[in-house]
């Protein structure tokens, strides 16, 4: 293992530190805990929202904190949800007197973490939302389906809701549409390794790629020879399209992430892709976002995601936000 | 039986030392059909047990219980923290206010903490989770509404190594689908380090 490291236990709460003392005016971390909050938290009358997760795929989920996009968020161990009780701090610690909104992805330690800070905040009274991230088409029946980098429109659309004074009722159904409009898949060119075991969550051959890997390195759909860029986003996109119900001049935000050491060049190439794939569609792309969104530690690879936009949604997509990250 | 807080001590101590020794084939385990941290979380988690532990007196099983309990909810994280943190406080809430607990009253918080796991996890038997082992335990202890070390240790190898054939319908190991066949849950592993480190326990108390 080679990585930038002091102790290997350490990595999460150093980590924070880092990301607290780049923002230091934005951002600040609830002392003894794991949860990072906007310096201004809790905003009064508004919904506050939290999200959270695992650690190592950053930017997520602290560089999301900000005037119209997330209120805190609860960074876990490396991979691992965090606990209940770090997530009720950070939802103690955004309550407005308005309630709050979790932003979950669907794994099933972090929907039981969350839950259960969602029950230790409603026997103390404030009032808790919750959404379940499901974007990843990867898995084929929805339930199933892992919370990967759609979370990010999640986030955005959910947060401007609410910055615009909407009840946490009206926040939840906006992320709710989101959920229910976002597809996203990725692929894995190489493996990523956990600072804390050191060894490469999996395995990949030099000239192979996995296609429909998830963030954690979950196994995909299908192990195969890599292929070009175009092949690839030939490919990631045929998976999401079939999933969705697109007509032609439909709008779309497309998002070109990379897993953590794919170089943004190739980023674009798959972006060109993609785009392309759009426009034969005639399909309309509102808006592109182009980079390091949802990272796997060092996994070479990129996701890619379409959210299907209304009206509605692309206003609150383009409204301001001061995340750091978005 | 008559279990004392001494003896919820003993069992946890002993269950930490299963999983510090294992911490790494349980994390292979976990790496092979989910995401590698199993051993990590579980040996983060029990550490931390004894760190209170060793630092408190008890009067009460339900007090060692509940402490051990809260103490894996904090530590652990991922999937299993809040399930074992889960059972453990059934099993507190079980045994409230009893000095001694008798075999009776042992079993009851074995069957809450079974019902516990399974609630919280929306899980049930035979979907390749720690179920799968807590579920035959609680069975064998019920009919026999005793407990027994060699009975214990017995129904919780075997279950655990059932989960071998097992297709995983929950968890992150649910991903692979029928590859999942073939590979031990790691839940289910601890679970069974667990049930034999209480065996030990009882077994050093008779
Ligand atoms: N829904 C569930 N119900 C019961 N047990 C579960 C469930 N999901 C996972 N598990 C158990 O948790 C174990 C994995 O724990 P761990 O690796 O610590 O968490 P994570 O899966 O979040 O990484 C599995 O081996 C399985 O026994
Ligand atoms: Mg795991």
């Amino acid at each position: 293992m080679k990585k930038i490291i002091n102790d290997p236990n350490q990595v999460v709460t150093e980590m924070l530190d880092g990301v607290v003392a780049a923002y230091p005016d934005q951002i600040k971390r609830i002392p003894d805990t794991t949860v990072v909050t906007k310096k201004d938290a809790p905003v009064q009358n508004k919904v506050g929202i939290v999200s959270g997760g695992g650690s190592g795929h950053e930017p997520a989920h602290a560089g999301y904190i900000g005037k119209g996009m997330l209120d805190a968020a609860v960074a876990g161990e490396v991979f691992t949800s965090p606990t209940p009780d770090q997530v009720f701090e950070a939802i103690k610690a955004v309550d407005g007197g308005s309630g709050v909104l979790l932003v979950i992805k669907n794994y099933s330690g972090d929907v039981m973490n969350f839950e259960m800070a969602a029950e230790m905040a409603e026997a103390e009274g404030i009032d808790v939302a919750q959404v379940i991230v499901k974007d990843d088409v990867a898995i084929e029946e929805r339930d199933g389906r892992r919370g990967v980098a759609g979370t990010i429109f999640v986030h955005k659309i959910a947060g401007a809701k609410a910055e615009a004074g909407a009840s946490l009722e009206e926040v939840k159904a906006a992320a709710e549409k989101v959920i229910a409009n976002v597809r996203s898949m990725g692929v894995a060119l190489t493996p990523c390794i956990m600072p804390a075991s050191g060894k490469p969550g999996f395995e990949l051959d030099d000239d192979e790629m996995e296609i429909g890997i998830g963030i954690h390195g979950e196994p995909g759909t299908e192990r195969k020879p890599l292929g070009s860029a175009d092949d690839i986003a030939a490919e990631l996109m045929d998976h999401i399209l079939a999933d969705m119900e697109l007509a032609e001049s439909d709008d779309v935000a497309v998002m070109v992430n990379g897993m953590g050491a794919t170089p943004e060049m190739e980023l674009q190439l798959v972006n060109r892709k993609v785009q392309a794939i759009l426009q034969e569609k005639g399909i309309n792309t509102h808006k592109t976002f182009v980079g390091e969104y949802m990272t796997s530690l060092e996994m070479a690879g990129c996701s890619v995601t379409l959210l299907k936009l209304d009206a509605d949604m692309k206003e609150l997509l383009d409204s301001p936000t001061t995340a750091p990250a978005f | 039986m008559k279990f004392t807080a001494d003896l919820a001590i003993d069992w946890m101590t002993k269950a930490n030392q299963k999983i510090q020794d294992n911490k790494d084939y349980l994390s292979s385990l976990d790496q092979a059909i989910g995401d590698g941290d199993h051993g990590i979380n579980m040996a983060r988690g029990f550490d931390a047990v004894m760190n209170k532990l060793g630092n408190n007196d008890y009067e009460q099983v339900a007090d060692v219980w509940k402490e051990s309990a809260m103490t894996l909810m904090s530590k652990v994280g991922g999937a299993s923290g809040p399930l074992f943190g889960t059972a453990l406080l059934k099993m507190s809430m079980a045994v409230k206010g009893e000095a001694e607990v008798d075999d009776k009253t042992f079993v009851e918080a074995l069957e809450d903490a079974l019902a516990g796991i399974k609630q919280r996890g929306k899980a049930e038997e035979g979907e390749k989770t720690m179920i799968d082992v807590w579920a035959p335990v609680v069975e064998k202890m019920n009919e026999a509404q005793t407990v027994e070390a060699g009975v214990l240790r017995d129904t919780a190898e075997s279950a655990m190594e059932a989960t071998k054939d097992i297709v995983a319908t929950k968890g992150r190991a649910a991903y692979l689908k029928e590859r999942s066949k073939g590979h031990l849950d790691p839940g289910s592993v601890s679970s069974y380090y667990l049930f034999a480190a209480l065996a030990e326990t009882l077994e050093g108390e008779g």
